[in-house]
C-alpha cells in the first residue's frame, strides 16, 4: 500500500533526516520540505520516476519505480522480459 | 575509448561553443524525424565552454546531441566544463530511468577525465532530470564530488547559477505545447507503414470511404491526440482515445449511410457501424502509445489503463472488423450494392 491509491510510493517520515533531497529531485512537487522534515504533500502526482528513492540516503522512500510507457509494458508483456524498459530515443 | 586504468595522464578537454552551427540545426530535424534514431551522438568526455579556469563550474548531460546542445546553447557567455557521459545516445531522463546516466557512469567518467586535476572545487551540476539514476549521496562518498541538482530545463540555468538555488517552477516538469507538438513527426514517421498498409487492406474490404476512415482514426491518435491532451475530458487516455476517435470515424459513418439510400436500412446501419465499431479502438490504442511521451504517466497507471481499456479496444475493434468482412461477402456474393 502506497500513500495514494493511484500509484506505489511510499514515504515513512521516521527515517527522515531533513536533507531536502526529495523536494528537490521530485519534478511533480510531490514532496516539501517543511519545519526541516518532508512531507508528502501531494502523492497522487508521483509518476514513478524513482528519483526521491535513489537520492535518499536513509532509504525512507520506497516507489516501485520504472517507465509509464503503455508500448514498452505490451512490448515486454509480449516477449516475456518482466521490467519493462522503453527503447525509443 | 580505452582507458587501461581508466584515469589517463592527459585527458583531451575538447573545445565547445554556445552557438549552434547549420550543422547542428539539421542534425536536430533529423533527430526530432527519427531518422538514425539512436545516432544523434556526441562523444563522452570533458569540454571546455569558452574560458573555464580550475574554479568554474562543471555542467553533466548526456551525450544526446539534442541534451549536448540545450546545455551549451543556455550557457551563452558562461565559462565552464561540460561534462558528457555516455548514456548511448539517449537524453538525459530517459537515461536516467534505464540507468546508464547513472552513479556508475558518473563516477566512472570522473575518473576517466581525470577531473580532479582540472577543477579545485568539487561541486558537479547535473540535471534534475538525472537523478532517477543517480544517488547523489554515493557519488560523493565514490568520488569525492558533491551533486548540485540543477534546474529542469536548460534554459534555467542562468538564473540558477545566481545563487545556486531553483525556484519551484524551475523544478516542475512541464509538458506544453511546443513539448507535445515536438514529439508529432517521430511518431508520424513510426505509424507510416502500418498506416500505408491499413489503408490498402481497408480499401479492399469497405472501399474508399473506410480508407479515409483509417487515415483519419490514425491522425486523430497520433497527431490531434497530442495537441488537445489538456483539454480533453476524463483522465485516461484510452477513454480521451475512444471519444476523438468516435469523432474522427462519425463523418465516415454518417456518408456510409447516407451514400445508398436505396439500399435495405439494416445494410447501411451496418455499413456505418462497420466504421463506427473499428476506427475509434485504433484512436484509443495510439492515445493510449502516448503515455510513454508524456511527463507525467506512472507505470501503476499505465498498467491499470491497459487492464481497463485493452479488452474493450480489442473487442470494439475485433467485432467491427468481422461486420467488415460480412459486409465485404454480402457485396461480393449477395450482389447488394
Amino acid at each position: 500500500m502506497g500513500a495514494s491509491e493511484l500509484n506505489t510510493l511510499q514515504y515513512d517520515p521516521k527515517l527522515c533526516i531533513g536533507c531536502g533531497m526529495c523536494s528537490i529531485v521530485c519534478p511533480h512537487a510531490v514532496f516539501a520540505q517543511n519545519d526541516h522534515v518532508a512531507q508528502l504533500v501531494y502523492p497522487d502526482a508521483c509518476m514513478e520516476c524513482g528519483a526521491c528513492q535513489r537520492n535518499c540516503p536513509t532509504g525512507a522512500i520506497a516507489v516501485d519505480s520504472g517507465v509509464g510507457c503503455a508500448a514498452a509494458m505490451m512490448r515486454d508483456a509480449l516477449t516475456g522480459r518482466k521490467e519493462a524498459t522503453c527503447e525509443c530515443g | 575509448m580505452s582507458e587501461p586504468d581508466g584515469r589517463p595522464a592527459h585527458p583531451d578537454i575538447q573545445p565547445t561553443t554556445s552557438t549552434m552551427a547549420l550543422a547542428d540545426c539539421w542534425d536536430h530535424v533529423l533527430a526530432r524525424w527519427g531518422v538514425d534514431r539512436t545516432e544523434h551522438r556526441v562523444e563522452p568526455g570533458l569540454y571546455a565552454l569558452g574560458s573555464p579556469a580550475a574554479d568554474s563550474p562543471v555542467f553533466v548531460t548526456a551525450n544526446y546531441t539534442l541534451s549536448f546542445d540545450a546545455l551549451r546553447s543556455a550557457l551563452a557567455g558562461i565559462d565552464g566544463y561540460i561534462m558528457v557521459l555516455d548514456t548511448q545516445g539517449i537524453n538525459v531522463w530517459c537515461a536516467a530511468g534505464k540507468g546508464t546516466f547513472g552513479t556508475d557512469e558518473v563516477v566512472h567518467r570522473v575518473e576517466a577525465t581525470a577531473l580532479h586535476d582540472v577543477v579545485d572545487h568539487r561541486v558537479l551540476i547535473l540535471p534534475q532530470l538525472g537523478a532517477p539514476g543517480v544517488a547523489a549521496h554515493e557519488v560523493k562518498s565514490r568520488s569525492g564530488f558533491k551533486v548540485e541538482y540543477g534546474p529542469v530545463r536548460a534554459a534555467d540555468l542562468p538564473a540558477y547559477l545566481e545563487n545556486r538555488q531553483a525556484t519551484p517552477d524551475m523544478r516542475r516538469v512541464r509538458f506544453t505545447l511546443r513539448d507535445r507538438l515536438v514529439l508529432i513527426p517521430v511518431e508520424l514517421v513510426h505509424i507510416l507503414l502500418p498506416l500505408l498498409i491499413a489503408t490498402v487492406v481497408a480499401f479492399f474490404l469497405g472501399g474508399p470511404l473506410a480508407s479515409a476512415g483509417v487515415v483519419a482514426a490514425v491522425l486523430a491518435g497520433v497527431v490531434l491526440f497530442p495537441v488537445l491532451l489538456p483539454w480533453l475530458p476524463t483522465r485516461d487516455f484510452s477513454g480521451q482515445g475512444f471519444i476523438l476517435g468516435g469523432v474522427a470515424a462519425l463523418p465516415f459513418a454518417i456518408a456510409a449511410f447516407l451514400r445508398h439510400p436505396d439500399a435495405a436500412w439494416w445494410l447501411r446501419a451496418g455499413r456505418a457501424l462497420a466504421l463506427l465499431l473499428p476506427l475509434p479502438p485504433v484512436t484509443a490504442f495510439l492515445a493510449l502509445n502516448f503515455t510513454g511521451s508524456t511527463t507525467f504517466t506512472s507505470r501503476s497507471g499505465v498498467r491499470r489503463e491497459m487492464f481497463a481499456y485493452i479488452p474493450v479496444m480489442a473487442w470494439t475493434f475485433g467485432i467491427g472488423i468481422g461486420l467488415t468482412i460480412v459486409l465485404a461477402i454480402v457485396r461480393v456474393f449477395g450482389g447488394l450494392s
